[in-house]
């Protein structure tokens, strides 16, 4: 199938550089865009059905249309890539900002125009050293070609673009918490609304965006977005960066087109399981999905399908829980994980999932009660989305509630047996 | 005292934002790199700088785990806890870890060479499992390969 994102990318990752990025086509969704008015752009990506690649998978060209435009619009306006990529299980963005980080700073450029933002900032993770001094690389370069500065490629339109390069902290990966931290404060969330596309960061008209959904811009302008839905096996357009990691053979990531299916992705492009194990779940998209089991292999990884059997496609990487390793381990180090991200500002995520994390632990070290799972129950209706400022903790409690469903004989074991039935392997 | 070259380097980052506590984050990073970590003094320098209370200021130094406000060792090795590592052996890495320093998650050794902290996912669950040390990222690290890596790092 056609590569689109990962097509200048190698296995060693050399630097594509300017020229390089050129020579496939780099820039030319810029240009493309530049000759067009901001409406068009926003329509040719609304058309494409283009959701975003963070995990919510909100129509991208939609969170555009919101933006107050024109003479009378709020000044400046903020386009912000969110590279801040921390679900834990999920590395798509470090290859895409490290194999073809022009790719990057050309979808943001696309972005900005069509919002006819000012400034640009990449919202980096502090640990991805390598990325930041690609991007460095290639913003200057950006900068000496003229597709970033004033007057970009004499169109009269000008974009500055910096990186800030976070100091950790799950919740930065949160829209409102991002911008918390861009202003220099603890990344709490904030409340909606006011929408950040309206009053977003310094109280200005911003987009937050993440950097696989961005790449995806410059070829929907460039290419059209009938040629984008063509890409994709489902009505979610484009490709996909599909990942797996665990006691898989080949773990990985794969572009492959949007809607292929769980099986494919695990027997085909992952190898299928190590030799001696065998697979029992999977997390669909990162720490904050339902598990599926092996009825949901022939489901279609996007966003629709996988939310009708009870998940969601979150990021797109997977990761594979095998019959060695215990369910009920894992999960509480996912919430161990949750807990201590959560930032504390509201009552059902820091108290819920502590206890959720207590009773885990609990459970793992013979000392789990039968009460323990109601409990854990009664936590994962708390955390329910409606009851909580922002994602986290409904996310938290996807993986487990599901587990609950789908592993509920595992429980129900470390309780009968007083120990983890996995503590001797 | 902030050194000249920090003083340099926190100025530069003001133009890419509208005021000056966006910075802070920055400023204090800029600091821990020359240092190590950030003391109630360079705290106090800081927030001076950037025109916020000490309060406010430490209020986000408190918040994110890559602000260290205690010391730390020459190098300090973070290791991924999270689930992909942790399925792929992050708690024998752990443990060979503790072993080998002789310290727990958190401490210094006593020669000031190692600080040993956790880290969250850091993007690598391909190769899990994961740490880093200072700047650097392992990958695939198994309790074999630990003596080549720490060797590394004087």
């Amino acid at each position: 199938m056609e590569k689109v994102l990962t097509k200048n990318i190698q296995p060693d990752l050399p630097y594509v550089d300017v020229k390089a990025y050129e020579a496939t086509g780099g820039y030319q969704g810029l240009r493309k865009a530049l000759g067009m008015t901001p409406a068009e752009v926003v329509e040719v990506v609304k058309q494409s059905n283009l959701r975003g690649r963070g995990g919510a998978g909100f129509p991208t060209g939609m969170k555009w249309s919101f933006v107050p435009m024109g003479a009378d619009a709020p000044r400046p306006k903020y386009l912000v890539a969110n590279a801040d990529e921390m679900e834990p299980g999920t590395f798509k963005d470090r290859l895409l900002m490290e194999g073809d980080p022009h790719q990057l700073v050309e979808g943001m450029a696309v972005a900005a125009y069509a919002i006819q933002a000012d400034v640009a900032y990449i919202f980096l993770r502090g640990e991805y050293l390598f990325s930041a001094e690609r991007l460095r690389r290639a913003i200057a370069e950006a900068y000496e070609n003229h597709y970033l500065g004033k007057n970009i490629l004499g169109s009269g339109y000008s974009l500055e673009m910096y990186i800030h390069l976070s100091a950790g902290r799950y919740m930065c990966g949160e829209e409102t918490g991002l911008l918390n931290a861009l202003e220099g404060k603890r990344a709490n969330p904030r409340t909606k609304p006011p929408y950040p596309q309206v009053s977003g960061l310094f109280g200005k008209p911003t987009i937050v965006q993440n950097v696989e959904t961005l790449c995806n811009v410059p070829h929907i302008v460039k290419n059209g977005a009938d040629w984008f839905k063509s890409l994709s096996y489902t009505q979610d357009g484009g490709t996909k960066i599909y990942g797996a990691s665990g006691k898989v053979k080949r773990p990985g990531l794969w572009e492959l087109p949007m809607g292929t299916t769980i099986r494919e992705i695990l027997e085909v492009h992952a190898g299928g399981m190590q030799d001696g194990v065998r697979f029992r779940g999977l997390l669909p998209g990162g720490a904050s999905t339902d598990f599926l089991v092996e009825e949901h292999l022939d489901v279609k990884m996007d966003f629709t399908e996988v939310a009708k059997v009870g998940s969601r496609m979150g990021t797109g990487t997977m990761i594979i829980l095998d019959n060695q390793t215990c369910p009920v381990g894992m999960v509480r180090n996912l919430e161990h994980f949750f807990a201590q991200e959560s930032c504390g500002w509201c009552t059902p995520c820091w108290s819920g999932l502590n206890w959720a994390e207590k009773a885990l632990t609990a459970l793992e070290e013979g000392q789990g009660q039968p009460a323990d799972l109601e409990h854990l129950s009664f936590i994962c209706n708390l955390c329910a989305p409606g009851n909580t400022f922002c994602a986290l903790a409904p996310g938290a409690v996807e993986p487990l509630q599901s587990a609950l469903k789908y592993f509920r004989e595992d429980f129900d074991r470390h309780i009968a047996e007083k120990r983890c039935p996995w503590s001797s392997q | 005292m902030l050194s000249p070259e920090e003083l340099r380097e926190i100025e530069s980052e003001f133009p890419h934002y509208p005021n000056k506590q966006a910075v802070c984050i920055d400023a204090m990073k800029i600091v821990q790199k020359h240092r190590g970590w950030v003391s109630d003094e360079n705290l106090k320098d800081i927030a001076e700088l950037l025109g916020m209370s000490v309060d406010e200021l430490d209020g986000v130094a408190t918040f994110y785990n890559l602000i260290f406000r205690k010391p730390v060792g020459r190098h300090v090795i973070m290791v991924c806890d999270s689930v992909s590592c942790w399925v792929m052996g992050y708690e024998r890495l752990r443990k060979e870890l503790k072993n080998r320093l002789g310290i727990q998650m958190g401490e210094t050794t006593a020669d000031g060479r190692f600080t040993l902290l956790p880290i969250v996912c850091l993007g690598a669950c391909d190769r899990a499992p994961a740490m880093t040390v200072d700047e650097d990222l392992h990958l695939n690290v198994d309790p074999q390969k630990l003596d080549g890596v720490l060797e590394k790092y004087k």
